[in-house]
């Protein structure tokens, strides 16, 4: 037993009165005994997850408390590995679009659009104008759709019941816009290399003013339950900060690098789609906490609204989807093609060697580099601080084990 | 009828009210929680979904007695019954009209708090017990919670105290009898306005509600301390959850809203014949404003929630009572 994983403290391995084996922690865990008197103290292990109800999904954590302090945490993942990537290998590229889908089930399009984007640009196929928009459109109702649940489920981290049913209202609302656009509530299989599989069916329009028109009452009501609650601002406020330096060190993206002051959004910075035409703001944050991170999210929610407003304002002619061969053969090559998704910066990293299948599909999941700062910003806090600030950081598991 | 028989008789019927106002809050609580939250709540079992908790008591019935291996054999056992046994004696000695008690007792408000503390001793049990980790973390919180509450609970009340001169919950509900000015009843919720408060949000703490529910926190310890429980152990927990949200909306009623008194009709016969209803109202709205709080509010943190009632609630219930005591000296003078 000369594993360096069981010298997890300064004075080696702890071997416990009566016990045989050293006890086996995980790296960054230590179990100290530490005397009071005649008694020993020990910190307490808990694992929260991969069966927990604020973690997301199944997400595994390892939690040292010191009684309700944090002292250490590690995240442990792959409990949803489906081996996304490598499925993506034997499948034609119109056919990758389904299994990206079930990456990132929150935010389908997005994931459906980089990956377009990413075989268009080895093809080097012109997307007609309507395509582009379409999916500009498509893309933020989707992230609204994302956002409003996070705002739910971050409300539900706190305590806040109704926010969560009350997000429901318009997500269902924007859901059912989705469905009747693309088919399917949550996996879309919309957006294909070349375009979209359909323009929109009549009566959108009015269904998307509709919803304009009543959605920004119902986004003062999270105001009112959330963002100016008596109870809400001190356990958001100053909890899981994240400075800017140690965001950008993870490689974090999106709303939690937002929320630092880091003014970096993909559709701003590198401009895809139709968002070069749109005029939108990115809010940012200050100072890297929770209540910023959740500051920036509805901030966000507000502009996406602008932007559709903006997209339904002028419907540009022509076909949904430029012609592209049956079967889609990209010369040999790689690209890496990234998009701004409701969780930051998603990109693909495509190879290909010229045949028909991908050679090799990489996905860069934003929550995956947004879910590894976990271990610091854990530390430090309370239990309840932890559930909030793995919250804000709304990761989905789907995405971050692929 | 002999004495004794009468005693038994008055603790079953205590009993059946007990049971059958858990089976109503519980059915009330989600129809009230789901119209809060635009859903439609319980709508299957009977009408409107009437008897769909009374199907839900009989589910738990029959459900397997699980004890996890490592548990504590006894004290898993106990904790439900420690937990469930305090709000029923609570019960007995609320009065729900002039006649309508179970025992009347002349220090009933002292025995009301004193049965009801040792609630979190059971919580406290429970979470040992179970030898889970997040059961044993909610235990202790109920403990921390308990001894912090505990104090502006009784000090709240002591203002009503004086005011009667009695423990007597029937003489202080007698003696809210009249009307001020002719129109404003003679409650005490009135002289006593910063008392009620101090009252609402210590009991609100102490019978386990939003957003003081640290021993529970589905979104932090799963259930807390009910962690490792199912079956009619679990059902008992729960129901002693809603039977001391009972009885706290009870004692409020007795001591700050003039119990089974309607203003101006204190010596009617019908009114006090009705006396019953009026309590059982008054004491449903309070449940109903808590349930309101419960369906709105987020969970405010522990140490946040114990440096409130150290720092905040305690000195300004001690002050209120000093205060109150040199007005009230000052007045009767």
């Amino acid at each position: 037993m000369t594993d360096d994983r069981l010298r997890v403290t300064s004075e080696g391995p702890i071997v416990a009165e009566g016990r045989r084996e050293p006890l086996l922690l995980p790296r960054g865990l230590r179990r100290v005994p530490r005397g009071v008197d005649e008694l020993a103290t020990e910190h307490l292990i808990v694992n929260m997850g991969p069966q927990h109800p604020s973690t997301h999904g199944v997400l595994h954590i390892l939690l040292e408390l010191d009684g309700e302090t944090v002292m250490a945490a590690e995240a442990s993942l792959g409990y949803l590995h489906r081996g996304i990537e490598k499925l993506a290998e034997s499948r034609r590229h119109h056919q990758v679009g389904t299994l990206l889908d079930r990456a990132d089930y929150v935010s389908g399009i997005h994931t459906e659009l980089a990956y377009a984007m990413a075989v268009e640009r080895l093809m080097e196929i012109e997307v007609p104008e309507k395509a582009q928009w379409l999916r500009t459109l498509m893309a933020e109702i989707n992230r609204i759709a994302s956002h409003v649940l996070f705002v739910g489920t971050f409300g539900m981290d706190t305590g806040s019941m109704p926010t969560f049913l009350y997000t429901m209202r318009e997500r269902e609302a924007l859901v059912d816009i989705l469905e009747a656009v693309t088919g399917s509530r949550m996996m879309f299989n919309y957006v294909r290399p070349g375009g979209v599989t359909g323009d929109l069916p009549g009566g959108i329009i009015e269904k998307l003013e509709t919803f304009l028109s009543t959605v920004d009452t119902y986004l003062d009501e999270y105001d009112v339950l959330l963002t100016d609650n008596e109870i809400f601002g001190p356990r958001t406020k100053g909890v899981g900060v994240i400075d800017r330096t140690t965001a950008i060190a993870f490689g974090m993206t999106g709303a939690p690098l937002r929320a630092t002051g880091m003014d970096w959004d993909v559709r701003k910075v590198r401009p895809y789609a139709a968002y070069a035409q749109l005029d939108f703001d990115v809010p940012l944050g200050s100072q890297g906490d929770c209540f910023d991170r959740y500051v920036v999210k509805t901030a966000e929610i507000r502009q996406s609204l602008e932007m559709i407003r903006q997209l339904i304002a002028g419907v540009p002619e022509g076909e949904y989807t430029a012609k592209v061969p049956r079967v889609l053969r990209p010369p040999a090559g790689e690209v890496y093609t990234a998009v701004e998704s409701p969780r930051g910066e998603l990109g693909i990293h495509l190879v290909s060697d010229g045949s028909d299948l991908p050679y090799r599909m990489r996905l860069r999941s934003p929550a995956y580099y947004n879910l590894a700062v976990v271990d610091e910003a854990l530390a430090g806090g309370l239990i309840a601080d932890a559930v909030v600030t793995l919250g804000s950081l709304d990761i989905v598991l789907g995405e971050i084990d692929r | 009828m002999s004495p004794l028989l009468v005693i038994v008789l008055r603790t079953l019927a205590g009993l059946g009210l007990l049971l059958l106002n858990g089976v109503v809050l519980i059915y009330m609580l989600r129809k009230v929680l789901a119209h809060l939250h635009l859903r439609i709540g319980p709508n299957r079992v009977g009408p409107w979904g009437v008897f769909q908790t009374s199907m839900d008591v009989v589910k738990l019935l029959t459900k397997e007695d699980f004890r996890p291996a490592t548990a504590d054999k006894w004290l898993f056992r106990l904790a439900p019954l420690l937990i469930f046994v305090p709000s029923f004696m609570a019960y007995l000695v609320i009065g729900f009209s002039p006649t309508w008690h179970f025992a009347n007792l002349d220090t009933g408000v002292l025995f009301v708090f004193a049965v009801l503390s040792f609630v979190p001793i059971g919580i406290m049990m429970a979470g040992w017990a179970s030898n889970s980790k997040w059961s044993l973390i909610g235990g202790m919180r109920a403990a921390g919670q308990q001894i912090a509450y505990e104090v502006p609970l009784l000090l709240s009340v002591l203002g009503v105290v004086m005011l009667a001169g009695s423990l007597d919950l029937k003489v202080i509900v007698e003696s809210q009898a009249g009307l001020w000015l002719g129109f404003l009843p003679k409650w005490f919720i009135l002289p006593q306005f910063l008392g009620f408060w101090l009252f609402a949000i210590a009991a609100l703490a102490e019978s386990n509600q939003t957003p003081f529910d640290m021993s529970e926190a589905e979104s932090e310890l799963v259930t807390g301390f009910a962690n490792e429980y199912s079956g009619m152990r679990f059902g008992f927990m729960f129901l002693a959850e809603f039977s001391n949200l009972f009885v706290s909306c009870a004692v409020g009623t007795t001591l700050f809203f003039g119990g089974w008194l309607l203003p101006g009709l204190e010596h009617n016969a019908v009114a006090l014949a009705l006396g019953p209803i009026v309590f059982m109202v008054k004491v449903y709205l309070g449940i109903f404003c808590m349930m309101w709080i419960r369906g709105t509010l987020p969970r405010i943190r522990i140490d946040q929630m114990l440096s409130f009632a150290w720092k905040a609630l305690i000195p300004l219930s001690l002050a209120w009572v000093v205060i109150f005591a040199v007005i009230l000296k000052a007045v009767r003078a």
